[in-house]
């Protein structure tokens, strides 16, 4: 058999590039694990989205039926429904742990410049994926954040309103929208990431491990990626499912109201966690800032900060922690800002 | 036989070159013709929107309480449809001015608020604070027998 598969797929290579791989060893070690965790995570939404997509209808009368049939009737299918919502958000958590733990790492040092860039193409991806996603249970709160998040890029002059008309559908959310997002998250944000992640651990396998220069030139001890690293690796994500089921059991995903396109936004209507630091500064903004427009001026900020993320590698100076601590603050706001957005604030105490 | 392919000589050069322009050209003309309905493909239609100039609603002045407020479908989109307490009836649009969730009255301290971000209107549609940055257009109400008339802007 193995003669066979040898002939024919060059068995014996690939297991020789794999026995070469080694992982080194030293303080930082267990910040290598996040990578791996963030792919593992990936490909449960992958496989539990598969699952999902085999009962839900995109259309505005069914979708939010549908999903209620999975909750309530298909076996298992609170399981699965549940584990694709939290994972979905456990995921993007660890993407950003992946990316926060990159940086201050400075992993992305040269030769890695790449790896960093698509590494952060990947995160905007997986933002993509959540906020497609979010709206196909067309629920009340879904069907209002996909109002609000079609109208930020609107704010972009010139091609602002043509940009939100195609991400809608129309000039409304509608069941136009709910079609659009379906294909947006079951075909083709999966091809593009397909072809982002397939270079980004190609390059990760042609460079190799970044070594913090903290650790450089100290005992270069290391282990064996097969079967050490990986079996390591295997235990961390027998514990994310374990942590996803768990979640699901005690903590099921609600279903929420069925989406009235004619009703106010309900009070208390926030985004998903990920996007609550740009939900509190938006509301922050006043309505003009010498003449301009509030929003652009987030639009335009959110831009710069997404074009900064992508640029770090070229933006860090040798020695220097500039980037370092760029980071600290902004993360710090971020937090702050999120945490402010999930204060209770009672209607009548806002002037 | 005649050697076709120079190698030297400025003829043999611009026939070339001549002969990749025009390939260039029409690989990236073949492309254009590709492209240009794909991406006239993502632009949806406009919807054709009902030539109606007013709506009729389903409702009767009546059924309106004083210093109320309630969200009626017109053509399509959101109307907040209002009473005061002196019982004269106005409509707003809806949607906020600020990133397009739909507003609601507040009875307890008659003004018009929008629960995404906080902004908050008169009853004239005036924005008053937070983000929204042009107030709500004002429509035209009125009672014909019984029934709400509203007219579109």
């Amino acid at each position: 058999m193995r003669a066979w598969a040898r002939d024919r797929i060059g068995w014996d290579d690939l297991v020789h590039i794999a026995a070469k791989k080694r992982v080194p060893v030293h303080r930082y070690t267990l910040f290598y694990y996040l990578g791996g965790m963030a792919l593992f995570l990936f490909l449960v939404q992958v496989a539990t989205g598969i699952l999902l997509l085999l009962y839900y209808r995109p259309s505005s009368s069914e979708a939010f039926e549908s999903v209620q049939y999975v909750m309530a009737d298909v076996p298992f299918g609170w399981l699965i429904r549940s584990i694709h919502s939290w994972g979905a958000n456990l995921f993007v958590g660890v993407v950003i742990a992946h990316l926060i733990s990159v940086l201050f790492l400075k992993a992305y040092r040269a030769p890695r410049e790449m790896t960093w860039v698509t590494g952060a193409v990947l995160l905007f991806l997986a933002l993509g994926f959540g906020f497609s996603g979010y709206l196909l249970p067309w629920n009340t709160l879904a069907f209002f954040a996909t109002k609000v998040g079609t109208d930020v890029p609107a704010q972009i002059p010139v091609i602002g309103h043509l940009l939100s008309r195609i991400l809608r559908g129309g000039s409304d959310v509608s069941g136009a929208t709910l079609s659009r997002f379906y294909g947006i998250h079951v075909a083709i944000l999966p091809a593009i990431t397909t072809l982002i992640l397939g270079a980004h651990l190609l390059l990760v396998q042609r460079h190799g491990m970044s070594i913090p220069r903290s650790v450089e030139g100290k005992s270069r001890r290391s282990i064996s990626f097969v079967p050490e690293f990986l079996m390591r690796d295997m235990v961390g994500w027998l514990a994310a499912v374990g942590l996803l089921a768990a979640l699901a059991a005690f903590f099921p995903w609600e279903l929420g109201v069925k989406a009235d396109p004619f009703a106010s936004a309900p009070a208390g209507i926030r985004p998903e966690w990920y996007f609550l630091w740009m939900f509190q500064g938006l509301k922050y903004l006043p309505s003009k800032i010498a003449g301009i427009p509030g929003e652009m001026l987030g639009v335009f900020f959110f831009g710069a900060l997404a074009a900064a993320v992508v640029a770090v590698p070229w933006l860090d100076r040798r020695g220097k922690q500039g980037v370092a601590v760029a980071a600290v603050l902004i993360l710090i706001a971020a937090a702050v800002l999120t945490v402010l957005a999930l204060l209770p604030v009672p209607t009548s105490a806002r002037p | 036989m005649e050697a076709t392919a120079k190698a030297s000589g400025p003829d043999a050069v611009t026939r070339r070159s001549w002969v990749s322009w025009f390939l260039g050209t029409s690989l990236g003309a073949t492309l254009v013709t590709f492209f240009y309905p794909v991406l006239n493909y993502l632009v949806p239609p406009e919807s054709s929107e009902p030539s109606l100039s007013e709506f009729e609603l389903d409702l009767k002045a009546s059924d309106v309480a004083p210093a109320s407020g309630r969200i009626v479908p017109i053509g399509g989109k959101p109307v907040l449809l209002l009473k005061n307490a002196a019982g004269e009836l106005s409509a707003l649009t809806a949607t906020c001015t600020h990133l397009d969730c739909t507003v609601q009255y507040r009875a307890e301290r008659s003004d018009v608020w929008c629960a995404c971000h906080n902004g908050t209107y008169d009853v004239k549609g005036r924005n008053l604070s937070g983000p929204p940055p042009r107030p709500l257009t004002p429509l035209e109400v009125y009672v014909r027998g019984e029934k709400i008339v509203i007219k579109r802007a």
